[in-house]
């Protein structure tokens, strides 16, 4: 199970994220989560949003680089261990990760870990089969 | 082989050359003839209207009766942009108001702009040059021309709008910018030639690309009319391999007239120059001696037949060569290469000559990114850096920052090979580097002017 994220490059200076941060919520679009990536020169900002379509559309219409690719939402619970668990499972699959970040949703309650995977589709059956709850779309954002 | 989407060959009786054409195959002997008149004219005229190349003239005890061939041309001073500049707005004018109809501006990126004055017979031998230019391209009557130049005070929109009417041609006068549009109106009008910056329309390409249309299939455009800035043949072999269209090279310049000074023909040996106009020389920058036919140097031209501004001995500066040979397609206007560097341009980089259309050429051996870029000098402590700003592209971007660096690699690596330095590439969103009329401006040099 695979949700879509949008990749924007954005250059290392003031005002970049401002600026598309700005453009999004202009046109109403709300983005679940935003992750920055960056070097000494660019930056990735990585979002997840509901209207991940709109968003792609309306940020490439006004020129900016960006690309929309698949990662793997993995529900763990908010507690110590939480990720360790997840990560073995994928060590054992021989699952290889390019990056992952995490965010908290209900007040703690559930965290969330995404990841992209070099192969999302068998990282994503491997989890599936340690029992692991994949997120879609819908339930991400409710 | 020529490009297909020339028409048949003109000794095929069912396709003759375009009547506007006859004058480009004028014997030599008569051609020289001419020249030799309108020289004379212009040197007396010029000589009695404007003061300040009587008073050179004077300096170097030159009368415009000293000039009895067209090699006593190099009797004759020069003239360049920085008299223009010092002139601004009309000291170099030769005709009065009742006789001037439009004036032209280049914005230049120093300082004051220049001006140019032109009478109705300027126009029109402006007009002509530019006919010239898109019969020689194939294009005919039937054709839908989108110029896609900026109209105004730069001669792009207005020159090629003419040329195309005056052909006959359907012309869509969209000029520059609003690029979705642009591409709409080509697909919706079936546009057949467009005429814009080179990398205007690599611009064009890759918007096209993200929309997912294809010039092949979703276009009728058969024919590219590009000039106004320094190009390279990898530029055109990469604009004909993604869109089908045969890519033309137009060349010109606001102080002589404006694009139509000079165009290429189905075999590709170069530019033909209008030269029953504008009279070619070619010049070592250095010593100012006019060099033979087939040597490489600065390209200067004199307006045998301008009467608003004419131009006598103008220093282009841009860097080519007169073929000796005569081109296969019969045209006796004689052909000067490809100009893809100016002296102007020509940058000295830790002793290193540096063009930067030597980065365009790296640039373009990169499949991802297109040559959108933009060369910066700035003095450090030790040594000048030089950095290099490239627009990323959509298609050019992934996730993940390893294969960013990668591309970054790879780009130093492609221009690295060309120009022998080792610069600092830096990846910039797209659309960011500052443009002006469709051209980015190539160079930002920080460094102390001596």
């Amino acid at each position: 199970m695979k949700i879509k994220q949008l990749s924007i490059f954005i250059e290392n200076k003031p005002g970049r994220l401002a600026k598309v941060c700005r453009l999004l919520s202009e046109a109403g679009v709300n983005t679940t989560t935003l992750s920055l990536a960056d070097t000494r020169e660019f930056g990735i900002v990585r979002l997840l949003a509901k209207e991940w379509e709109r968003a792609r559309d309306l940020l490439s219409a006004k020129g900016i680089a960006v690309h929309a690719n698949d990662v793997v939402a993995v529900a763990v619970p908010d507690e110590p261990g939480g990720m360790t668990a997840v990560l073995d499972a994928l060590d054992a699959a021989g699952a290889n990760i390019e990056y992952n970040y995490a965010f908290s949703v209900g007040a703690g309650r559930r965290a969330v870990l995404v990841f992209r995977f070099t192969d999302p589709d068998s990282a994503a059956a491997a989890l599936k089969a340690s029992g692991f709850t994949l997120l879609d779309e819908e339930t991400l954002f409710g | 082989m020529t490009h297909p989407n020339y028409p048949s060959l003109p000794h095929d009786v069912n396709c003759p050359h375009h009547p506007v054409s006859a004058i480009d195959f004028m014997p030599v002997d008569r051609l020289r003839a001419l020249q030799l008149h309108r020289l004379k004219n212009t040197v007396a005229y010029e000589y009695e209207r404007v003061p300040l190349f009587r008073r050179r003239c004077e300096e170097r005890g030159v009368r415009p009766e000293h000039v009895k061939t067209l090699a006593d041309i190099k009797l004759l001073p020069f003239m360049m942009k920085s008299d223009l500049r010092d002139e601004y707005p009309l000291g170099l004018r030769a005709a009065d108001n009742s006789e001037i109809v439009r004036y032209h501006c280049s914005s230049g990126t120093t300082g004051k702009p220049i001006c140019v004055a032109n009478t109705m017979d300027d126009i029109m031998v402006w007009q002509n040059g530019v006919m010239r230019c898109l019969a020689m391209f194939g294009i005919r009557a039937e054709d839908t021309v989108q110029v896609s130049y900026g109209y105004g005070l730069f001669t792009g929109g207005l020159g090629a709008h003419y040329g195309a009417e005056g052909l006959g041609c359907t012309v869509l006068p969209a000029s520059a910018g609003n690029t979705d549009r642009q591409l709409m109106l080509m697909r919706d009008l079936g546009v057949t030639a467009i005429a814009c910056t080179p990398s205007y329309f690599l611009r064009l390409m890759d918007e096209a690309a993200k929309k997912g249309i294809d010039f092949r299939r979703d276009t009728k455009l058969r024919h590219g009319i590009f000039g106004a800035e320094p190009w390279t043949q990898a530029m055109r072999e990469k604009i004909e391999a993604g869109t089908g269209i045969a890519a033309h090279d137009i060349y010109g310049l606001t102080e002589i007239s404006g694009p139509g000074v000079a165009g290429d023909c189905r075999f590709r040996t170069g530019l033909h120059v209008w030269e029953d106009h504008f009279y070619p020389e070619i010049i070592d920058p250095d010593t100012l001696e006019p060099l033979p036919d087939g040597e490489t140097g600065e390209l200067v031209f004199t307006t045998i037949d301008r009467r608003g501004m004419p131009m006598i001995r103008y220093r282009t500066r841009d860097l080519t060569r007169l073929r000796a040979e005569p081109c296969p397609c019969g045209r006796t206007m004689r052909v000067m290469e490809r100009v893809s560097a100016r002296s102007d341009d020509m940058l000295i980089v830790h002793g290193v000559n540096l063009f930067p259309s030597q980065v365009e050429t790296g640039l373009l051996s990169v499949p991802e990114v297109l040559p959108h870029y933009q060369i910066v000098l700035t003095p450090t402590d030790t040594m000048d850096l030089l950095e290099i700003r490239v627009e990323v592209t959509p298609e050019s971007f992934s996730d993940n920052v390893a294969s960013l660096e990668n591309l970054r690699r790879r780009v130093f690596a492609a221009v690295k090979s060309i120009i022998g330095l080792s610069p600092k590439i830096t990846l910039v969103e797209p659309n960011t580097l500052p443009r002006s009329e469709g051209k980015i401006k190539r160079v930002v040099d920080n460094r102390p002017k001596h």
